[in-house]
């Protein structure tokens, strides 16, 4: 059972690491607006801009 | 309207690196195609540094260098993207950030990250306990658990201890306070039997048991903001702002938060007057309907006051804004309103009801458990080990999930039937309803005047009529220009303040308002008002044509009748409790069936009839809209209030109705009665299964496996017969959405 002296702190590591993600998320408003980020995918914001758009 | 300069800087907040921020309210995002429009639109203005839309609350929050760009600029390209926008006023916006939401969300994930962990060494201790575990693994399991519980109880927990001890330090008893000591004693029991090598400890069910807790209670929270930040976009679309005059003679509009005793406001034709003062310089008629319930305009000269939600005639007032002064009606509103609210409050809610009953029972059996087991010859630790094992097991999770579940499907279901919730508790309180007190201004009819009868719209004098109404902006005018359907306007029209306009047409001339100003005879006049008792009336003259009388009020409700109806056909008693004169109500009362009704009311009045109803024992909802009815608002065992009600009466209001229709008020009684038995079978279940678990751990039998297994099946119970609210109601409720939000804001209708 010696492989538990591993295991558990692996386990235990990525745990908080799940978990340390989730609060950065958090705190970067990224729960903010649930209903828009879902259409932002689809937003082509990486193309430029076409000319003649007025 | 007359548009002022907005005072921009009543509206900015100083962000990082000398740029200012504002929020503002946008009128119809409803795609993505619209998200990304605004966006870039805005961007390409000098000076943006952040512009991002929030779809879920239908917000713009803009982030900007003063020097380079206006805020009106900001205004001006949303608008011509096609977007109304209004600016939040700061002021108003007290939790921008939601920090209670993200504490609970915080709370959670830690309790979440905490109870997977120790789960897994949990079923490795479980497996290995009817299997070949070393006893020096086990105990490194526990305290490994020990270690992760310890800090995640401590940091998880405080919403529940904090709300306990607010609970205990007022004298009372909430649920909170038997979920804090559940929590604590599986902890504190916990640990001890780690150190003495026990082969059980409940640190599993300690973290579950706040992680269920907790995501019933994030939930809660949610549905509530996101009510309230309806209500908030609402608040700023209808532009609550006043255009105060500066010493130096410039007007400027400001947020009405702005707005101090002694200032200068000025109130064009056709504008709700935004505060309440005494007028200072000009002549008008104010439809005072929102504060008296009278439908009839009042002509008010400088001297007298006026009230905030009137709306103002066709002239232009300055209004001096005046804190009350001890004898006016808002004083008189604001003592009756003070005393009103005091009695509610004495309303204790359902769980708290639960948890004072719940408490001593539990605490009590478990304290006759240790007594019984020390009788029957045991030592003292494992009678107190079995004594609060019963604790836990009995833990509240159910019964903690039981009310906030029910509350959060239904205040949705409410949500979508266009009735947003002030008051948490509101939905218990409805169901007790047995008798329903109407305003009839503003509330079973519209708040709008509009013309009474058809008119022939082919009619050359009326049609001519309906384009000079369009010059001027008193609400008579413009109920005639909505029935003519009029576009394009007259020239040379002249105004005569307080009396109406005038113009020539081929050489004739053409006069439209005030029955005397267009030569109308007394007789004539007289037997109009007889005809339709209540009414504003409006003339035309044209040339040597005789004069024409066209009778204006308020319209009942599109449905209302039909409510009505289906609520007499529930059993309910309706009154009506109106301010406006006897032959109005009378025949108000006539069109809809109700026997009993009564006019002329003072808000004392009001409430002295509500006061009565209650003393025999009547459960009274009130639904009103105006200054008078906020005491009888306050005051009434539950309360609904239309969106289009004056400030004070929406503040006094338990929930508020959105809409043209008068649904919204059936819709939420009957969803309320079924919220009520929901939250009922609720409590049954979690009482049945304490019926079951508690003899089984009074016996000594339980083990956390056991109390693992039992807690989370009845918090998985409680939450699925919650939602069977929305499921039954999901029809219902997708064919009014639309209707109800249509005319108030574009929604997805979701």
């Amino acid at each position: 059972m010696d492989v538990l002296i591993f295991l558990i702190p692996i386990a235990l590591v990525l745990g908080g690491v799940g978990l340390v993600a989730f609060l950065w998320s958090l705190k970067t408003g990224q729960y903010d607006d649930l209903e828009g980020a879902k259409w932002r995918i689809l937003d082509d914001d990486d193309l430029p801009e076409r000319k003649n758009t007025q | 309207m007359t548009v002022h300069q907005r005072d921009w800087q009543a509206f900015v907040v100083p962000a990082d690196d000398g740029a200012v921020h504002m929020d503002l309210a946008v009128d119809g995002i409803t795609c993505a195609a619209c998200m990304g429009e605004i966006e870039r639109g805005l961007k390409r203005l000098p000076g943006i540094r952040k512009a991002r839309v929030n779809l879920t609350s239908q917000r713009l929050a803009v982030d900007w260098v003063e020097d380079q760009t206006g805020a009106d600029e900001i205004v001006a390209e949303l608008e011509r993207l096609g977007y109304a926008a209004h600016p939040f006023d700061p002021a108003s916006q007290k939790e921008r950030q939601d920090k209670t939401g993200k504490q609970l969300l915080r709370c959670l994930a830690v309790a979440g990250f905490a109870g997977m962990n120790i789960m897994l060494l949990s079923v490795s201790v479980w497996s290995g306990n009817a299997s070949d575990i070393t006893p020096e693994t086990r105990d490194f399991f526990h305290w490994l658990s020990a270690l992760i519980a310890l800090p995640t109880v401590a940091y998880s927990g405080q919403p529940f201890v904090k709300s306990a001890f607010r609970a205990l330090s007022a004298g009372r008893l909430n649920m909170d306070v038997p979920i804090v000591i559940g929590v604590g004693l599986a902890v504190a029991l916990s640990v001890v039997q780690t150190i003495q090598h026990h082969h059980h400890a409940y640190f599993e069910s300690a973290v579950m048991l706040l992680f269920f807790l907790l995501v019933g209670r994030y939930l809660d929270h949610n549905m509530r903001g996101r009510t309230r930040s309806f209500a908030e976009n609402i608040a700023a679309l209808k532009a609550e702002v006043a255009a105060r005059i500066n010493p130096d003679g410039s007007v400027r509009e400001v947020p009405l938060s702005k707005i101090a005793a002694g200032d200068l406001v000025l109130v064009a034709g056709g504008e709700r007057v935004p505060v309440d003062g005494v007028v200072s310089s000009g002549i008008s008629e104010i439809d005072q309907s929102l504060v008296t319930g009278e439908s009839v305009l009042v002509p008010v000269k400088p001297g007298q006051r006026v009230y905030a939600g009137t709306l103002n005639g066709a002239g232009a007032l300055q209004i001096r804004v005046e804190a009350a002064s001890g004898a006016t009606l808002l004083d008189e509103v604001n003592r009756l309103l003070e005393t009103a609210s005091q009695a509610k409050s004495k309303y204790v809610r359902i769980a708290d009801r639960a948890a004072q009953l719940y408490a001593p029972l539990v605490h009590g059996a478990a304290g006759l458990t240790f007594l019984g087991w020390l009788l029957a010859g045991m030592e003292w630790q494992p009678a107190l080990v079995i004594a609060i094992s019963v604790l836990i097991i009995t833990c509240p999770c159910a019964l903690g999930l039981a009310v906030p579940a029910v509350q959060v499907v239904a205040s949705g279901q409410l949500f979508k039937s266009g009735v947003l919730l002030n008051s948490a508790d509101a939905i218990e309180r409805m169901a007790d309803i047995d008798t329903i007190l109407f305003d009839k201004t503003g509330t079973l009819t519209l708040a709008e005047p509009e013309l009474v009868g058809e008119i022939d719209r082919q009619d050359p004098v009326l049609a001519l009529a309906g384009r000079l109404a369009l010059a001027s902006r008193h609400p008579l005018s413009m109920a005639l220009v909505k029935a003519t359907g009029a576009l394009v306007p007259l020239a040379d029209v002249q105004e005569v303040s307080g009396a109406g306009l005038e113009t020539h047409v081929d050489g004739q001339r053409l006069r439209l308002g005030s029955p005397l100003f267009c030569g109308a005879t007394t007789e004539a006049i007289e037997a109009h008002l007889l005809a339709v008792p209540g009414a504003s009336l409006l003339a035309i003259q044209y040339g040597e044509e005789p004069v024409r009388l066209l009778a204006v009020r308020q319209k009942l409700r599109s449905d209302a009748r039909d409510v009505v109806d289906q609520l007499k056909a529930h059993g309910y008693a309706l009154e009506i409790v109106s301010g406006d004169t006897l032959p109005s109500v009378a025949e108000c009362a006539e069109e809809l069936g109700i026997e009993n009704w009564q006019a002329a009311m003072t808000p004392s009045a009001k409430i002295a009839r509500l006061e009565a109803l209650q003393s025999d024992g009547r459960k009274v909802l009130m639904v009103g809209d105006g200054l008078n009815d906020a005491p009888a608002l306050a005051g009434a065992h539950v309360s609904l209030s239309p969106v289009s009600a004056v400030h004070l009466s929406q503040a006094a209001a338990d929930a508020v109705f959105l809409g043209k229709k008068l649904q919204p008020v059936f819709d939420a009684l009957s969803l309320s009665i079924r919220a009520r038995r929901a939250i009922e079978q609720n409590l049954w279940i979690s009482t049945v299964y304490n019926i079951i678990a508690v003899p089984i751990a009074v016996a000594g039998y339980v083990t956390p496996l056991m109390a693992a297994v039992a807690m989370s099946a009845s918090s998985l119970a409680v939450t699925a017969n919650a939602l069977r609210l929305k499921w039954g109601n999901r029809a219902a409720a997708d064919a009014s959405a639309s209707t109800v939000f249509g005319p108030v804001m574009s929604t997805k209708g979701e």
